[in-house]
């Protein structure tokens, strides 16, 4: 099939982008999102043009790294699925596709399609994580944890943190990913030691980096590409406040 | 954002239960006298500075974190669908907006003139009374006024639609066993009060028209 794209071409972060318009031919429809751009870039590179970046890694679905907003929706028209496992049977020969950057003020555009994510690594940094101690490790068994928790707790951790959520967000906010976050680590006993400094230095964190405030309209869950569920948002938000309102003012994240 | 809503809520279902008193056939003694009294008993009185400095509050909050949320996202996107957002969750500062309009309008109509004592007065058993009856029947006589009040009626109806729930998720009060019944409740306080709140200038239109 043939295809019509507008795709977003940006130098660098401190430059200004603009839409360019490509026709991509002999797209086959067994192609996945990111084969049919690596057609687009051999027409390019024999042209002797300056091919589009973006960012992949596994192209299995797992890795988080894929991004790309698709006809006004992050990873495409398909739901629960990333960009690398969009398959162009979605579109029809002729289509005309958009594809934009993720866009959020903590999201900055390094080139064409990528993204700078790390604000969601020093959001980790601040508190995603649980402080071992080293030892013997102890054998899984003995901490029982009941079954409806540890798939709660599975469930948040299928999160990939591609970002999604921030960028279909009319807020742009990160609330989906951290409280995929915390849930993951807070249900279940290894994190609940650190639980409330957690949720106080990974949501300062979160301000800090520009995100904006959750207003519940929800569309983070629906385009997720591993369907975590807002519930986690409102379990986020209950923590935030009891944090505040139990735990001496937790030192601000570094 | 969440209490100071559902703080306004409260006021809402009082406001429009109280307000019933217009249907009553006693050519508007009841409203007179209910509103006489909403006025002047002070616990009353205490608690609408309260709701004044709530309906403030309520508003400056939600422009205060709109700008900051637009702030969130300084390049917008070229082609945008809606992904799961409700119609109202999406559009709650315009919606707010047109509810601010219109209450900058009915305090104007009614609750100012009354203030400024410049409403006829009306005699109960010897005890003057405000006849804001008179003023109200007056303004719903107008078509025109009684589509502008239905057309704020449907902004506060799509504002209270997603706002009652997500006052709850924000407050983090999520259940798998009681959030289904919060957004039944949700649905059914809206449709009284706004079915309440329609009813009443419908009723003193149809009844001026005889």
């Amino acid at each position: 099939m043939k295809l019509n794209l507008k795709v977003w071409r940006q130098k660098n972060g401190s430059t200004a982008g603009k839409m360019v318009d490509y026709v991509v031919d002999h797209v086959d429809a067994d192609m996945s999102f990111l084969e049919m751009l690596d057609v687009l870039n051999q027409q390019l590179i024999d042209k002797g043009d300056e091919p589009v970046a973006f960012d992949h890694d596994c192209r299995e679905g797992i890795c988080g790294m894929c991004s790309l907003y698709i006809d006004g929706q992050p990873h495409g028209p398909w739901q629960r699925t990333t960009t690398c496992q969009l398959h162009m049977r979605a579109f029809k020969d002729g289509d005309t596709v958009t594809i934009e950057p993720w866009r959020a003020q903590a999201f900055p555009v390094i080139k064409d399609l990528v993204v700078d994510r790390s604000a969601f690594d020093r959001i980790i940094q601040a508190g995603g994580y649980i402080s071992a101690n080293t030892g013997n490790a102890v054998d899984g068994n003995s901490i029982p944890i009941e079954k409806t928790v540890s798939d709660e707790a599975m469930d948040a951790a299928a999160c990939i943190g591609c970002g999604a959520c921030v960028a279909v967000c009319k807020n742009a906010s990160a609330m989906l990913f951290v409280s995929a976050k915390v849930s993951h680590l807070s249900l279940l006993p290894q994190g609940r030691p650190e639980h409330q400094k957690r949720v106080a230095s990974m949501m300062t964190q979160m301000d800090k980096e520009g995100f904006g405030g959750c207003t519940n309209t929800t569309s983070c869950e629906a385009v997720c590409p591993k369907g975590i569920s807002v519930t986690h948002i409102a379990r986020l938000n209950r923590a935030y406040i009891a944090a505040s309102l139990s735990s001496p003012k937790q030192e601000e994240a570094k | 954002m969440s209490l100071t809503g559902l703080f306004l809520c409260t006021f809402l279902i009082v406001h429009m239960s109280g307000n019933l008193a217009l249907l009553k056939n006693d050519g508007g003694r009841s409203f007179n006298e209910y509103a006489k009294f909403m006025t002047s008993f002070p616990p009353i009185k205490v608690v609408s500075y309260v709701t004044y400095f709530f309906i403030l509050l309520h508003t400056v909050q939600g422009l205060m974190i709109t700008l900051q949320n637009r702030k969130s996202r300084p390049v917008k996107y070229a082609v945008t669908k809606p992904a799961g957002a409700s119609l109202a969750s999406r559009n709650m500062a315009v919606l707010g907006t047109v509810i601010l309009l219109f209450l900058i309008g009915h305090l104007s109509q009614f609750w100012f003139r009354m203030k400024m004592g410049t409403l006829n007065m009306v005699d109960y058993n010897g005890v003057a009374h405000t006849n804001l009856y008179e003023a109200v029947t007056l303004a719903f006589s107008n078509p025109l006024i009684v589509i502008l009040y239905l057309i704020a009626l449907v902004a506060l109806g799509f504002h209270l639609l997603h706002g009652f729930q997500s006052a709850f998720r924000t407050l983090g009060l999520t259940h798998s066993k009681y959030t289904p019944i919060i957004n039944t409740v949700g649905w059914v306080f809206t449709a009284i009060v706004i079915g309440g709140f329609a009813i009443q200038p419908l009723f003193v239109m149809f009844k001026s028209m005889g």
